[in-house]
């Protein structure tokens, strides 16, 4: 039976994205070379497509696109040694050769994938370097996928991307797993890729809601892969945080309104779960005793999940947490976040109080606006609290922020002008 | 394969300040050695010695110079011989510039013979 051509894309297209990652990293694992083991890949694909279009689709196309990708591999390799008289491939090749690639380990691949992402996050790149090549090799994205996402052209992305290659090549970027004190540098950095591709999802598109969620998804699914090779607690950790972001997110938008805080989100519609399997995470993770930044938000995330309703949230421990993140990642959006937590526990006027020594530094922070203006709510400041909200409004640069801040502001002088 | 660390630090150290900064360096050259990574190295005189020439249309023309407006300067180099960019890095770290200025690490092309 002859499939048809479009459904055949699309299985294509689904297997691609499903196994390339694996695929190029067991081949850089051979050939120490990122350009040659797409080249390769790319190659497997045209004849997937002539191949899978003529015949019945293979009982295993993931394994049918890897074998095929190696031989492919194999005649890159051959060709180049004819050109460049280095006899280093010689070895790699014939074992290859000799390889029955079918049988080969499973082992091996996840650790492949795991040196590989070390490549791409290496801090001799730049972050967004290091980003749109993890999603480029690892999660299969198309140049054209990663510009789109990153409001870049097609042509920039693909500039970008063959410098990174570029980088590594010539710099020779060791292909492996680093040890003791270097891995923890390292692990910081593919850590922040991890994140930095998840809050691109959440931040960095108006309107698109397709892309976002792709984006959030590739995230979760690299943490996931480095979660299962390399247990460690702020691995975990970030895992965990993600997930209870992940869980809240249908709760985060309705039909009527683009745009819902968490203050008054419907917590029945939280995906409960990622809220458990992001609990058990970060329960293993603490058990180690090495709190870092990510397990810390995980904790933080971990008590709005559990809590009934904005009011009903622990706030005493989520202004504690926020205060040993602050020890370990000082930041004034830290600092922000633990007074709204202090307003909330017990003390608004306290926290109304220190809020002004941040004005500085947070002045074209659109949520350092909108706490403050809930504040002065609570405190009974209303006519402040409406100069607040306008300046948040006028720093919001999302249109569903900025049509909730709207309805804030309208609201609040109705009960100004509303006597009691 | 080779790499060259690029020093880059503030030239006004006092006379003092410079003997500690020359032993920092001795020691340094003698680990590299022993672990037989080093090919060569080099300190450089001030910027201030410095001399361009450029030929454009047949004519040179030497100038004084570059004064770059940095307080970082170019001061010395190393050819390192290692096994690749983390091993590099891990060398340039270890050069006392490093501690103060800054170590720019670069692969040497290999031209075909």
């Amino acid at each position: 039976m002859t499939s048809d051509s479009s459904d055949l894309d699309l299985e294509l297209a689904r297997v691609f994205r499903a196994s390339s990652g694996a695929i190029i990293a067991s081949m850089v694992a051979i050939c120490h070379d990122l350009e040659t083991a797409e080249d390769a890949l790319q190659e497997a694909i045209i004849k997937a497509k002539i191949h899978w279009q003529k015949d019945q689709l293979p009982d295993n196309p993931q394994g049918w696109l890897h074998t095929v990708a190696k031989r492919c591999l194999i005649d890159h390799l051959r060709q180049d040694d004819h050109r460049r008289r280095e006899p280093i491939l010689e070895g790699a090749y014939t074992s290859l050769a000799n390889h029955k690639i079918s049988q080969e380990g499973q082992q091996e691949i996840p650790d492949h994938q795991l040196k590989l992402m070390f490549v791409c996050c290496h801090p001799a790149l730049n972050q967004s370097a290091q980003v749109a090549l993890t999603l480029k090799t690892l999660c299969g994205l198309t140049a054209r996928e990663i510009a789109r996402a990153f409001l870049l052209s097609e042509a920039a992305m693909r500039r970008r991307l063959t410098r990174a290659k570029d980088k590594i090549r010539d710099t020779n970027i060791a292909y492996r797993i680093p040890e003791g004190d270097e891995l923890k540098e390292r692990l910081d950095s593919v850590l922040a890729v991890i994140y930095l591709i998840y809050n691109e999802s959440y931040t960095a598109f108006e309107g698109q809601n397709l892309s976002r969620q792709d984006l959030a998804n590739e995230a979760i699914r690299l943490a996931r892969l480095l979660s299962n090779l390399l247990p460690n607690p702020a691995v975990l950790g970030l895992l965990a945080l993600m997930l209870f972001h992940q869980a809240r997110q249908p709760a985060r938008s309705s039909q009527t309104s683009a745009y819902i805080p968490l203050e008054v989100q419907d917590r029945t519609l939280w995906n409960n779960e990622q809220i458990s399997e992001g609990k058990t995470l970060l329960l293993k993770a603490l058990g180690e005793g090495k709190p870092d930044p990510y397990q810390l938000q995980a904790a933080i995330s971990a008590l709005h999940c559990e809590a009934s309703s904005w009011e009903n949230t622990d706030w005493k421990q989520i202004h504690m947490l926020y205060l040993t993140l602050q020890q370990l990642a000082p930041s004034p959006v830290v600092e922000l976040n633990a007074l709204v937590a202090l307003s909330q526990a017990c003390c608004p006027q306290d926290a109304y109080g220190q809020l002004e020594q941040l004005a500085e530094s947070l002045s074209a922070y659109q949520p350092y606006f909108a706490a403050k203006a809930d504040m002065e709510i609570k405190l009974g400041e209303h006519s402040q609290a409406k100069q607040s909200l306008a300046r948040a409004l006028e720093l919001s640069k999302n249109g569903a922020e900025q049509s909730y801040l709207q309805d804030k502001l309208a609201e609040l002088s109705r009960i100004a002008i509303t006597p009691k | 394969m080779q790499f060259m660390a690029l020093i880059y630090d503030s030239e006004d150290s006092s006379d003092l300040e410079w003997d500690v900064i020359i032993q920092q360096y001795e020691q340094f050259e003698e680990k590299l050695k022993a672990a037989g990574k080093e090919v060569h190295g080099n300190a450089l005189q001030p910027v201030s010695t410095a001399t361009s020439v450029r030929v454009r249309d047949g004519k040179k023309d030497v100038f004084d110079g570059p004064f770059a407006e940095t307080k970082e300067q170019l001061g010395g180099y190393y050819i390192l011989d290692c096994d690749d960019l983390d091993e590099a890095l891990e060398w340039a770290a270890q050069i006392p510039g490093a501690l103060t200025g800054t170590v720019e690490v670069r692969p040497v092309i290999v031209f075909d013979e």
